[in-house]
Parts: structure tokens; C-alpha cells; sequence
């Protein structure tokens, strides 16, 4: 799904092509998805009826009900609550760990794509192998050097997307290095810095946040999924992997422990990706075509 | 093309040393003291000097990779500080279940995902084709642990159709010739033996499928279409042939390098990514070797196991580039 390396600059389109863009029914379902995620983040607080964190052993294991909208989970902690301030922890790994890959990743696709030669060679064969890694993999041996822990593992799922943004930043500056307004710039005497930071990196922001986004719904997916194996978020937290791992234990007699965290993996991931996918199509032009 | 294969050959070795070079790194900024780890706390002064020095941990980290990658170049990866078997036997021993999970998904994703991603391909824009490609585009936003647990509550537990986890029911197991349960029953001759290992395949390799299938079937049709439109399909089409021999000989056909790359790249993620499924259905795999080797800082094992998943696949990326040559003349030729 990822844009493939050295594809032709993709042009910048108005912002009244957003519009356009959310034509789309399924643009439409992925907006509000997502925009339902970002107030549920800033509204858990408010919405959730109990403190993530209170436990009432009486309540233990009990199901579905007024009561508990989810159920409660072995030590009677109400599962709304939790999934409720679980998009929080979603939300965080979707910025630090899809922005340190963006940043990372940009850096280092302006600096291969704008110097070329050596530079371009060394970068492009780190890159390479890191590529050679299974994505899991490698975030599986960052987390075994850096130690389990939700830092951790998004600092580890961010170097792991690192190389997708890379390839795609170097792509674009190949594509653009050589157009007039950036040998004017570099006419006019701007430095080096200046030219990838004023005129190439702005010229790169449409597939930069395209792939940002689709990148967004992964992200959720392996972060939730190395707290599911123990390696990210650790218990008491509400974090959706770390609830399914409690719920793994129950699964065959509390079935909502791990059922209602899942669906919101699934929710949030699906929005992400049809919002993804609705940007990915408007703006690459050999799709628009 | 003999060229080509050296050169490959010559690529895959400096991505080795490049993946050795990040892992033994990785590994050797680990949290705590492996000497410690493996006397103890109360293991005294001159104890933790001896087993650093007799481990090596007392050189500069250069002269440890240097060590580090003459042994592992031997085949000689250490031995385990859990199991003290060499770590290569014990990611040898866990590699075919994961192989066998692997394999049996991806056989489902592709006898599923083309024939899907061919017929949404070939009614593009209709009802059929929405409906498919929403269906595939849950099962890319399907985390599968989520999905696996999902399977085993309902076809393990509420139906009881299929077992909850494990590779072979407790007590029988077929007698061990390639590690993998399903072709060991098989040898074995034994109906039983191979109703239990597949019945326990089931589960697992559905879950594991799912993504790839999604992958698979959303290539497939997006090449199908963009190579509909090409000259020598309406050719094709003018020239009469039927609409069947058109779309599998002359629009397949020609879609089938990136369909075929797709389904090599998911091979080594799902060998990788089998990870997550082994730990849902209990599976004694090399994903989950990781992972607990990871948690018991059993770090010649977690070397191993990731050299070892490196190697796999990038040699599954070079089958696959050189799969080309077979599907199409041109590159052959070249």
C-alpha cells in the first residue's frame, strides 16, 4: 500500500480538493470515524463513567449490563471506561510513533535525495537493510534492547516505518530538484538547508500526508499488538493490546473482556485506512487517472 | 541471468552482514548485565569477571562482532541461556511450525485472494466488486489477534467444531521427521494423525491468512484492470476469443508479476508475523521463541532467530525476482 520509491512528484492540488476528496461515501465513513476517535480521546474524562483504574472485585467477570456497558473485567474494572481511555493511548502512538517515522524518515530522504552520490549510497543501503527486517521483527529487537514499555515500543514502531517515509521523500526531491523554481532558489544564493526546508520539503506535504495517514491504521494495529505480547504498554494501563492479553486469559468465560478492545482496534484502523485509501487515490495521478 | 543470480547473490550477502551488524548491536545495548543474568545476584566480584571473560564480554564491542560474526559465519550462533542447547537447534526446532503456519496461510490467501481480486476485477464499479473489495478492505484493518481470538471463542468454544490451540491433540503426535505436524502425519500413514494436525491447522492459518488474502485480492484486481486497457487485450477481444481465455490468458497472465510479488512479500511476513497467531493458538513457533526469548533476555536466541528470519526472506525476495524470468519472456530474454 506504501507509494514505491522514485515515483514522479505528486503536484499540489487547492485545499478545495479536500472537498472533492470526501465526495467519496467511503472518504465520508473514514472522516467520521476518525473525527469520533479524536473527540472520544479528548472526552474520555467526561464520558467514561468510572475511573479506568477502580477496581470493585464484587463486579468481577460481570458481564454486559446497565451497569457496565462492556462488562468488567477479573478485577471488576469497567471495560467501557477502559476502552473508552484506551483511544488515548492509540492516539499517542499514532503521533509519536507515525511522527518520529516522519521525521526521521523525511530527514533522511532530504538529505540522500537533495546531496545524491555518496551520500544518496549509504543512506539508501541503510535503508535497505532495515528493509530487510520483517517490520514485527525488527520492532521486536528494538524492544528487546530498549526493554519493554509503551515509549519503547512506539520509539521502536517509529524507526520501523522509518525507511517508507525515507523512500518516498527521496523520490519526490529526485523528481523536483531540477525544476526551475529550485535552480532559481539556488540561483538567488539560498543555502542548501533553505532550498530542502523552503521550496522542497512544502512541495512534498501532499504525499508526505497521504502516506501518514495510511500509515496510521498500522501503526494502531503493531503497537496494540507488542502490548498484546507483553512488550508494549504493561498492566494497569488501558491500552487495547494489553486489554486483549487480559482477555485472552478469559476468553472462554468473559468474552467481552477481549471482544469490545478488538472492535475498537478494528473501528479506528478501518478508518484510518478508507480516509488513507480516499487521499492515496485523489492525490497519486496515475490512480486519479 | 547466471550473472544476475551472482550479483543477487552478492547483494544478499552484504544485507546479511548489514542485518548482523544492526542485530548484534541491538542486542548488545540491552538493559542489564548478561553476566549477572546468568549467576545471579549474588554471584560474587571475581564470579562475574570469570564468565565475562570466559564470554568474551570483557573485550572492546568491534572485537566481540568480530568474534561474533567469524562464529556465526561457522554456523556457530551461541548457545541459548535458557534451554543451553545451541541457540540455532532451538530456532531449528521451532522453524517448522512456523513454516507450516506460513505456507498453509499464504496456499489460502492465494487460492482465495486471486480468484477474488480476478472477479472483482473483471465487474470493476459493480455491486459484486464493492462488496468484495470492503470485505478485503476489513481484512487489512483486522488486527489478527483480535481475529484469532474471535475464531477460537466461536468455532472452539461455543461450537466446538475445531480444538483451542495446540499444534496435536495431548498424547498423540506423529513421529518427528520434518517438524511440521500435517506432511509428518502424512508419512505416518495414519488417517487419525492427519485428521488432528489439520483440524489443528484450521484456526491458525485462517487467522494468519486474512491479511495477505485482503493484500492478494486488492492487487490482483487493480492490475487485472490496469491491464484490460492494454492494446493486445482488445486485439484479443476483436479477434473474437472468448471472454473466459481472455481474461486468463491474456490479462492474468500479464498481471501476474505483481500479483506474484505481492504473494513473495507476504511469505517473510508472515513467517515473521506468525508471531502474534503462534501466542493466540499456543504454537511452539519460531515467533514465539522471540518473543519469550526476548522477555527472558536470551539474547544468542533472539540473535539467531533474527539472522535466521533475515536470511529467509530476503532468499524468498530473490525466488521471487527470479520467478520473473518465468512468467515472462521479455525478462528472460534480457
Amino acid at each position: 500500500m506504501s507509494t514505491a520509491e522514485g515515483q514522479a512528484a505528486v503536484p499540489v492540488r487547492k485545499p478545495g480538493d479536500l472537498r472533492r476528496v470526501l465526495r467519496r461515501v467511503s472518504a465520508k465513513v473514514g472522516l467520521l470515524i476518525t473525527l469520533v476517535f479524536l473527540l472520544l480521546t479528548v472526552a474520555a474524562p467526561l464520558m467514561a463513567p468510572y475511573d479506568p483504574y477502580d477496581q470493585d472485585l464484587s463486579s468481577a467477570l460481570s458481564e454486559p449490563s446497565a451497569e457496565h456497558w462492556m462488562g468488567a473485567d477479573q478485577y471488576g474494572r469497567d471495560m467501557f471506561s477502559r476502552v473508552l481511555y484506551g483511544t488515548r493511548t492509540a492516539l499517542l502512538a499514532v503521533v509519536v510513533a507515525d511522527g518520529l517515522a516522519l521525521v526521521l524518515g523525511c530527514a533522511a530522504g532530504l538529505v540522500a535525495g537533495f546531496f545524491g552520490g555518496r551520500t544518496d549510497a549509504v543512506i539508501m543501503r541503510l535503508v535497505d537493510v532495515v528493509l530487510a527486517f520483517p517490520y514485527l521483527l525488527l520492532a521486536l529487537i528494538i524492544v528487546a534492547a530498549l526493554g519493554p514499555g509503551l515509549t519503547n515500543s512506539m520509539i521502536a514502531i517509529g524507526i520501523v516505518y522509518t525507511p517508507q517515509y525515507a523512500r518516498l521523500i527521496r523520490g519526490q526531491v529526485l523528481a523536483i530538484r531540477h525544476a526551475d523554481f529550485v535552480r532559481a532558489a539556488r540561483a538567488l544564493g539560498a543555502s542548501r538547508l533553505r532550498i530542502m526546508l523552503r521550496h522542497v520539503l512544502p512541495n512534498s506535504i501532499t504525499p508526505i500526508l497521504v502516506m501518514a495517514t495510511l500509515q496510521a491504521g498500522s501503526v494502531v494495529v503493531e503497537t496494540a499488538g507488542l502490548s498484546f505480547l507483553g512488550l508494549g504498554a504493561q498492566p494497569p494501563s488501558p491500552d487495547w493490546g494489553a486489554l486483549l492479553a487480559d482477555g485472552q486469559s478469559y476468553f472462554l468465560t468473559a468474552w467481552w473482556i477481549a471482544t469490545f478492545p478488538g472492535l475498537a482496534i478494528f473501528l479506528v484502523v478501518l478508518g484510518f485506512n478508507l480516509l488513507g485509501d480516499a487521499f492515496r487515490d485523489h492525490f497519486d495521478p496515475r490512480r486519479a487517472s | 541471468m547466471t550473472r544476475y543470480v551472482i550479483g543477487r547473490l552478492g547483494q544478499l550477502v552484504l544485507v546479511l552482514i548489514g542485518v548482523s551488524v544492526i542485530v548484534f548491536f541491538t542486542m548488545h545495548v540491552l538493559p542489564g548485565d548478561v553476566a549477572t543474568l546468568l549467576l545471579g545476584e549474588r554471584a560474587t566480584a571475581e564470579q562475574l569477571a570469570s564468565l565475562r571473560h570466559q564470554l568474551g564480554l570483557d573485550q572492546t564491542v568491534l572485537v566481540q562482532y568480530a568474534d561474533f560474526a567469524l562464529e556465526a559465519a561457522r554456523g556457530d550462533l551461541g548457545t541459548s541461556l535458557r534451554s543451553n542447547h545451541t541457540a540455532l537447534s532451538d530456532v531449528w526446532l521451532a522453524f517448522p511450525v512456523t513454516l507450516q503456519l506460513a505456507l498453509s496461510a499464504l496456499l489460502l490467501a492465494t487460492l482465495i485472494g486471486v480468484p477474488i481480486g480476478v472477479v472483482a476485477g473483471t465487474r470493476a464499479g459493480g455491486m459484486l466488486d464493492n462488496a468484495l473489495m470492503t470485505l478485503t478492505l476489513f481484512g487489512v484493518s483486522m488486527p489478527i489477534f483480535w481475529l484469532g481470538l474471535m475464531l477460537l471463542l466461536l468455532f472452539g468454544a461455543v461450537l466446538g467444531w475445531l480444538p483451542i490451540g495446540g499444534l496435536m491433540p495431548v498424547g498423540l503426535d506423529a513421529p518427528r521427521v520434518t517438524g511440521m505436524t500435517v506432511i509428518d502425519s502424512l508419512i505416518a500413514g495414519r488417517a487419525d494423525l492427519i485428521a488432528a494436525s489439520l483440524r489443528h491447522l484450521v484456526l491458525p492459518a485462517v487467522t494468519l491468512a486474512t491479511i495477505p488474502l485482503a493484500m492478494i485480492a486488492r492487487v490482483t484486481r487493480s492490475e487485472m484492470l490496469a491491464t484490460a486497457t492494454l492494446d493486445h487485450v482488445r486485439t484479443a477481444r476483436a479477434k473474437g476469443m472468448t471472454e473466459r481465455r481472455v481474461i486468463l490468458r491474456h490479462i492474468l497472465r500479464n498481471a501476474l508479476i505483481p500479483i506474484v510479488t505481492v504473494i513473495g512479500l507476504q511469505l517473510g511476513l508472515l513467517l515473521s508475523g506468525a508471531v502474534l497467531t503462534e501466542t493466540i493458538f499456543s504454537l511452539p513457533g519460531l515467533g514465539r521463541l522471540m518473543v519469550d526469548s526476548i522477555l527472558s533476555r536470551d539474547y544468542p536466541v533472539v540473535q539467531a532467530g533474527a539472522l535466521f528470519i533475515a536470511l529467509v526472506f530476503v532468499l524468498v525476495n530473490l525466488l521471487v525476482d527470479l520467478s520473473y524470468g518465468l512468467l515472462d519472456p521479455r525478462i528472460r530474454r534480457s
